[in-house]
């Protein structure tokens, strides 16, 4: 690789992870905006979620007498993982840095690495809305995270690799033509992010009632920066949902050089097509309620079924092209 | 002289196959909405939507070979499948008054599971016999047989009796995909004979439904079994 082509990856690289740190909280506030309106309430500010953050990194850190050194690192630790992975995900551009170092298994590795320390940390202080919360994340992530990975093969299947930036070169590219086995896994990924992120038939991101609560419940102990760093990077994970679905299923617009041109074109579409999503995103928590919290393995089971069923029906009608 | 070779054929209509394997994957789709299906109307509604992408997959390939009797198939589909039998149904339960809930044998999960495993046999028992088939739908035969057995498990599990009729009739609709995909279709006699088959034996499960709720003030048939095991 010429030095050239090195300076501009490692620039559309670190332009990629930019846009994901600023444009993170936007989205949360987006969605907000729009379930509010759907819901006929009153908005609040789309640039909420930035005044949160900068109204906790401003506030002391309380730490309760008996949280171990590991209370203290986990938001960091949470926080990098996030961003690494909203780095990897092929969001401007397939020329970018780290493509050939982690593929969509070591996404599904980042994810769950952020999952152990964000429960261990919730199990940290002892107390019991921690490990409540703490086991019932654990329970979504292991039903999750076999039907992610059965996402991922089917669209491997599809390329023939299970690097990200291949996979989404190859599927903005292809001719025209009916997937069933695409369909299927798309239906199956949403169903798995929604558990994921923590949104409405799985847990309610606005929930104040601590017996419902899953995410909000292993973070109650948090103040300060590690709150802030916390919830930056659950508004990052969302981000990077996002952007993964929009990868896999909707990549046309996607840019295939580092050329500015190209990028500029390639941020327009990620914007609007981030913009449709978080709508969708709102328009699924409006029109569904939170189901109970052992109907989840229901709802997730189906989703592994989804994800199989795509995989089988790609090799069955589509004949492993 | 065929009656209905007047109609509109497409021989090159594009993206034929690939709309049959969107419907065939829709099929399997509602064969597994069914085995999960708790509610029993919601249950007979799943039931009239399979008959109509069937109706549609049948016009699909009336529509891209000219094969014209199967536009009778299509229609015979729509008019029992999608009308007679739901509306029969749907009366059933209204004057049986059973909108309860259906109550599954195993849970949902192992029943799905057990889905997959039968939906890869499917594949593999079809995968010689399309191999030798020659029509634009071969592929989808291994569907068709996934969606065969899925009815039948749905049967084994179910111990309620219209969610079992339901699961025949769904089996039903399993058999003549699979004639369509694997030969064109059967001929039409056999055809009429088997749509009538159904609808008389609809209307006998109907009569038995009455029966067996007179006798057992419900309609579980495991009621039947005790019954056996006194005599």
């Amino acid at each position: 690789m010429s030095l050239y082509a090195f300076a501009t990856q490692l620039l559309t690289q670190l332009l990629e992870l930019l846009i994901a740190l600023a444009l993170a909280p936007l989205l949360g506030g987006w969605v907000n905006v729009c379930r509010a309106r759907l819901q006929k309430r009153c908005p609040p500010p789309l640039l909420l979620p930035y005044h949160n953050l900068l109204k906790l990194f401003r506030k002391d850190v309380l730490l309760a007498h008996n949280a171990s050194s590991l209370f203290r690192v986990a938001p960091y630790l949470i926080f990098s993982c996030m961003a690494l992975a909203a780095a990897l995900v092929p969001t401007l551009s397939t020329e970018l840095l780290f493509a050939p170092a982690a593929d969509a298994i070591a996404l599904v590795g980042l994810f769950a690495l952020a999952r152990v320390f964000i429960a261990l940390a919730g199990m940290d202080v002892g107390t019991a809305f921690g490990s409540l919360g703490a086991r019932r994340e654990m329970l979504i992530g292991f039903l999750a995270e076999p039907a992610l990975l059965m996402v991922f093969f089917t669209a491997s299947i599809i390329s023939g690799s299970t690097s990200l930036a291949t996979i989404v070169g190859t599927l903005a590219h292809h001719e025209f033509a009916i997937y069933p086995s695409l369909a299927f896994a798309g239906v199956a990924f949403t169903m798995v992010s929604l558990a994921e992120n923590g949104r409405v038939p799985v847990d309610n991101p606005t929930t104040h009632l601590e017996l419902t609560m899953i995410h909000e419940a292993m973070i109650l102990e948090y103040s300060g920066r590690h709150l802030a760093l916390i919830e930056w990077a659950a508004s990052l994970k969302l981000f990077a949902y996002s952007c993964l679905g929009i990868a896999l299923f909707f990549p046309f617009g996607i840019a295939e050089s580092t050329g500015p041109g190209a990028l500029a074109v390639a941020g327009v579409f990620l914007v609007g097509k981030l913009a449709v999503g978080g709508f969708v995103l709102a328009l699924i928590e409006t029109l569904n309620a939170k189901m109970r919290v052992f109907r989840t393995p229901e709802f997730l089971g189906t989703a592994f079924l989804l994800a199989v069923l795509a995989i089988l029906v790609h090799l069955l009608l589509e004949g492993g092209r | 002289m065929n009656p209905l070779a007047w109609l509109p054929t497409l021989p090159g209509l594009p993206f034929a196959g690939q709309l049959i394997n969107l419907c065939a994957a829709i099929m399997l789709l509602l064969a597994f909405a069914m085995l999960a299906q708790r509610r029993i109307v919601t249950l007979i509604n799943l039931f009239a939507l399979q008959g109509a992408v069937l109706c549609l997959s049948t016009a699909i390939v009336a529509l891209s070979t000219g094969q014209s009797h199967l536009w009778g198939s299509a229609l015979i589909t729509l008019l029992l499948k999608v009308i007679l039998l739901p509306w029969i149904l749907h009366r059933l339960v209204h004057k049986l008054s059973v909108k309860w809930d259906v109550e599954t044998l195993f849970n949902i999960p192992t029943t799905m599971l057990v889905g997959i495993g039968l939906v890869i046999i499917a594949f593999n028992v079809a995968q010689p016999i399309s191999e030798f088939a020659g029509t634009i739908t071969r592929a989808t035969i291994g569907i068709a047989l996934a969606c065969v057995m899925l009815a039948f498990l749905m049967m084994i599990t179910r111990s309620k009796a219209v969610p079992q009729v339901v699961g025949f009739m769904s089996m039903e609709n399993g058999l003549f995909f699979a004639a369509t995909s694997a030969t064109y279709g059967m001929p039409m006699v056999i055809e009429l004979g088997v749509a009538l088959d159904v609808l008389v034996g609809m209307v006998v499960f109907g009569v038995f439904f009455f029966q067996i709720r007179e006798k057992f003030d419900s309609l579980d048939i495991r009621h039947l079994e005790e019954k056996t095991k006194q005599e």
